[in-house]
């Protein structure tokens, strides 16, 4: 009913929009090479950035070459520079942030829009988006100031006390470190996977659960066909929170400990490529300095690329090659 | 016609203001660098202002960043807690002069509940504890030298800034000029490679980790560790007595250099031979091309510079900054009569 009515209406302004750019076909042109140039201005950005990165980054590629990436040092007085601890420290606190944060997003989500009251559902998700909006320094407090003792008074001894013997949960309780800073990140992330997903699932044909639930689905079974279908869009919104967490700088800065030895345990300090750049930029006094944290940027660069290519591969591959499903409705 | 008048009126009267301040207010200087020295600085521009009509405008973006500025030559001055060593001072396009403005010192601040009085450190001791090789604050090096407290068994937790800083750069000359195991193996410079602990960010971040962890130990400066009323250890000097940081003492250190100084003023003033003298204290510097085209500019930075060796200095300790010993002054002195404006000097 309330298609048709929706139909109508658009059938009434159509015919007089055609006739204005009819009367006026620069117009449409003029438009047409607006939003190109739009477009092209952010793919421009983007080539810019990683020309005056790769550009900067020339004399530290230069002087250690691939060997950039596997040395574990970072001496700024002896002049020698691996990237090692740095990406591996990036790429385990955005795994573990998403461990944390993919479940119970995707569970707020799932309850939002499925089994929630809409009042409840649409007060609960304006909040999960204030969340969003608070600045990273804050969570970097946050995660200083309350998490951190937390952390160091009750969680880590007893991590240590009962599993102590994995070396993931072997060291001194420091409060501060891998697990800190992975805990930070899934707060910061999880709107991104709520809200988007929550929308994705909203947008969902009713059609889907229905049927599911006429052929005798339970409630549950019929949620799983749901996020079956709505697979792709959920892994975009994967997607975006990943990136997030692994361009995030300064709250990591604030409660990774910043060490660069690469560690087994959770427990111990680390560092991510954003989190050196910041710390070291401003003081660097080297030439070779300053362009191996240019070159950490690059990589950094490279490895968002990677990452989410091999996301939308997944998401690809995933849909057997439709990519419109999501938004099918 | 009254209106036009009294508009006629005020035109003339700003206009004869303008000319008569002319030569004043024709001076505006930029430099960069330091965030360290900041609070002083902008204190000195904002009197200097009202007093000599030359405007400054400061940008505290790092030693780092006043350096690179310095040599593209968008800035008339730089600014770094780091003296440059000669390989930079190579690099620079033309002759850099250093004149130092103020001296801070690096208190080691440490949280241990239940510990009464001053804890005495060796530099022995600290350089172990940076290094990892003494992990309890109830290890002989620290013991010994604090016979009447019970050092407890707790691990010893080494704070270290993340961030590239003059204080980092500070302590680990300390400790290079200190601990020769150090030296070979760390070295000194804004950023090092730690060998142990975990690294805040800021003064802030350092005071904040060791306020929260008990055990922890942490270098700060004196001004910082002082505002926020931390615990401050005292550190055996080169005479062997154990200094408290303090302004005085942090002047003693410079003046103990005092010689050195008025060789090479890039002289780290670390480890200072006087009895009084608190071991873990650097200068601030600014940095200044000796020679310069434009003949006012090169002046305004001049008389600058001697206003704020002289008449500044009395701003310095309110702001928790030590003030120059008065050999140093003379060094400067005598710096300032390089400074040129196209090979002629600017200073008689």
């Amino acid at each position: 009913m309330s298609e048709s009515v929706s139909a109508e209406s658009f059938g009434e302004g159509i015919p007089r929009l055609r006739s204005r750019a009819r009367a006026r076909p620069w117009a449409d042109a003029a438009h047409h090479r607006l939003l190109q140039i739009m477009a092209l201005t952010v793919l421009a950005t983007v080539v810019l950035i990683a020309w005056e990165a790769l550009s900067g980054a020339l004399p530290a590629m230069r002087a250690y070459g691939l060997r950039f990436l596997l040395n574990t040092a970072w001496d700024p007085v002896a002049e020698h520079f691996g990237a090692l601890p740095y990406l591996y420290g990036t790429m385990l606190s955005s795994a573990l942030a998403l461990l944390i944060a993919l479940p119970l997003g995707l569970g707020t989500a799932v309850y939002l829009s499925e089994l929630a009251p809409p009042r409840v559902g649409s007060a609960v998700a304006f909040v999960v988006e204030l969340l969003a909006s608070i600045p990273s320094i804050v969570y970097g407090l946050w995660g200083l100031f309350v998490l951190a003792p937390f952390l160091r008074a009750h969680v880590e001894p007893w991590l240590i006390a009962h599993f102590g013997f994995i070396p993931l949960f072997r060291g001194y309780p420091f409060g501060i470190g891998m697990l800190n800073a992975a805990i930070v990140l899934s707060m910061m992330i999880l709107p991104t996977i709520v809200s988007i997903s929550r929308e994705i699932l909203l947008s969902m044909p009713r059609a889907l659960r229905e049927s599911a639930l006429a052929l005798g689905a339970t409630r549950a079974e019929a949620i799983a066909v749901t996020l079956d279908v709505a697979r792709p869009g959920i892994l975009g919104a994967v997607i975006l929170a990943l990136g997030r967490a692994l361009g995030e700088t300064m709250a990591v800065t604030m409660v990774i400990g910043n060490s660069n030895r690469i560690s087994a345990s959770l427990l111990a300090p680390s560092a991510t490529m954003a989190s050196v750049i910041a710390n070291e930029f401003s003081e660097a006094t080297s030439n070779l300095h300053l362009s191996a944290l240019i070159e950490i940027a690059f990589v950094l660069l490279v490895v968002t690329m990677l990452v989410n290519s091999f996301a939308r591969a997944l998401v690809i591959w995933s849909t057997g090659g439709r990519r419109d499903i999501a938004g099918a409705s | 016609m009254k209106n036009f008048q009294r508009i006629f009126g005020a035109v003339a009267a700003s206009l004869a203001l303008v000319v008569s301040c002319h030569p004043a207010v024709a001076q505006n200087l930029t430099g960069a660098g330091a965030t360290f020295p900041y609070p002083i600085y902008s204190k000195w521009f904002d009197l200097y202002k009202t007093k000599a009509g030359v405007e400054i405008n400061y940008q505290s973006i790092g030693s780092g960043g006043g350096i690179q500025q310095l040599k593209a030559g968008t800035v008339d001055f730089g600014a770094s807690d780091a003296a440059l060593n000669n390989d930079r001072l190579r690099e620079m396009p033309r002759r850099v002069v250093h004149f130092p403005t103020v001296a801070g010192a690096v208190a080691m601040v440490y949280n241990l509940p239940g510990i009464q009085g001053t804890v005495k450190l060796t530099p022995e001791a600290i350089a172990g504890i940076y290094m990892g090789k003494i992990t309890t604050w109830n290890d002989k090096a620290i013991a010994s030298a604090n016979p009447g407290m019970s050092m407890p068994a707790v691990p010893v937790l080494p704070v270290h800034r993340s961030d590239g800083s003059g204080t980092t750069n500070i302590f680990t000359t300390y400790l290079s000029a200190v601990n020769g195991g150090w030296k070979e193996m760390v070295g000194a410079n804004t950023a090092v490679s730690w060998p142990a602990g975990v690294g805040g960010k800021g003064n802030d971040g350092v005071a904040g980790l060791v306020r929260q962890t008990p055990g922890s130990i942490g270098y700060v400066e004196l001004a910082y560790a002082k505002q926020n009323k931390l615990q401050t250890a005292a550190v055996k000097n080169r005479a062997g007595n154990f200094i408290e940081p303090s302004l005085s003492s942090t002047t003693a250190a410079v003046a103990s250099a005092a010689t050195a100084l008025s060789k090479d003023v890039r002289t780290p003033i670390v480890n200072g031979a006087k009895g009084e003298a608190y071991p873990i204290a650097g200068l601030t510097f600014l940095l200044v091309y000796q020679d310069n085209k434009d003949s006012a500019k090169q002046r305004a930075i001049a008389n600058f510079i001697d206003w704020a060796i002289h008449d500044g200095q009395q701003y310095a300790e309110a702001l928790d900054y030590a003030r120059l010993p008065e050999a140093v002054v003379v060094v400067n002195e005598a710096s300032l009569k390089l400074l040129t404006a196209s090979g002629k000097k600017v200073i008689p």
